[in-house]
């Protein structure tokens, strides 16, 4: 199936709105979908017979910064039985300071695989995934303050008594 | 003619039985290290499965936060006298991690003192077997048996008389 196809099936079965930007260039389609529509259009690739996306390869998350104030979330989805393969982009706005977590839908439950991918994303992009079986951190310590992969994040001094920073020891200056 | 400290000494220098563990890569020239190859076994190296049965720490690798806790939970129920080795950059310093590294230690001296620092990233098998040598002189030189607290005390006391 050509990427056109799979763009052309999403629009006809979601409405014309669905799709934001398409990218046909570079290694890989891009796909950029509306947010609120994330599970619904997940659930579709999944299991039309004519799509058949059964196997999530990557889920990823972008941080643009402070400035551009978003956040992505992308969807590596390949098909097996067809050898297709496309990524698909949701754009979020990213949240401050004191501010609650950018949300998007939880596809654990249509791709298993996307449980620990999506813990990942949520520990150090700080993304909450809504419906997720088990969102806590997955590689850094439970009691971890921030989230690192974000481009404001700031070590923390100390972490249970131990100083973060390097010192050079040769210069007492430092 | 020998003194019962040499003996021990001898003794405990060439049986020193390192905790069988490894945090990265240096781990892999560890683990060379005690295959046939470098045999570290002709100086009496063995690892063992449990802190309580070791000698010696070869920190092999990246210490992380994460890890630091556990790291210094075993080196507490390590049984005295119990010697650690920093293996390579990471453990050493920080290593190539020193900068953007908010995850990792920078030195795993930080946390529990260190006796011998092998440097390189990895040190190759030679490197670690010169650092087992420049631990074994450090221990052929220990005291352990002088009452080192009464000598303490008893100079105190000399003073406070004098």
């Amino acid at each position: 199936m050509k990427f056109a196809e799979i763009t052309g099936l999403l629009t006809e079965t979601f409405g014309e709105g669905v799709v934001l930007a398409t990218q046909d260039q570079g290694l890989m389609p891009i796909l950029t979908v509306t947010t609120s529509k994330l599970w619904d259009i997940c659930y579709f690739l999944w299991s039309d017979e004519r799509l058949f996306f059964d196997y999530l390869a990557c889920i990823t998350a972008i941080d643009n910064g402070p400035q551009v104030n978003t956040m992505e979330v992308v969807y590596n989805l390949n098909s097996i039985p067809y050898s297709t393969a496309f990524a698909m982009k949701v754009l979020l706005p990213r949240n401050q300071e004191g501010e609650p977590l950018p949300v998007v839908a939880s596809v654990a439950d249509i791709w298993r695989t996307a449980d620990w991918h999506e813990r990942e994303a949520y520990d150090l992009f700080g993304i909450h995934f809504e419906n997720h079986p088990d969102l806590r951190r997955i590689l850094l310590p439970e009691d971890w303050k921030g989230y690192p992969l974000r481009k404001d994040y700031q070590a923390q001094d100390e972490y249970h008594g131990i100083r973060v920073a390097y010192e050079d020891r040769q210069d007492p200056a430092s | 003619m020998t003194s019962a400290e040499e003996l021990l000494n001898w003794a405990r220098l060439n049986s020193l039985w390192p905790m069988g563990f490894g945090l990265a890569c240096c781990a892999i020239e560890m683990m060379a290290a005690y295959a046939s190859h470098y045999d570290l076994e002709r100086f009496g190296i063995m690892p063992r499965p449990s802190p309580r049965q070791s000698d010696v720490m070869i920190v092999a690798g990246t210490v992380t936060f994460k890890m630091a806790d556990r790291l210094r939970r075993l080196y507490e129920q390590m049984a005295e006298p119990r010697y650690v080795i920093s293996m390579g950059s990471c453990s050493n310093c920080g290593g190539p991690y020193w900068e953007h590294g908010y995850h990792v230690v920078k030195g795993v001296d930080r946390i529990i003192p260190v006796d011998v620092y092998v440097p390189g990233c990895p040190p190759r098998p030679e490197a670690l077997i010169g650092g087992f040598l420049k631990l074994q002189d450090k221990i052929r030189s220990e005291k352990p048996h002088a009452p080192q607290m009464l000598l303490d005390m008893l100079a105190r006391q000399k003073k406070v008389t004098v």
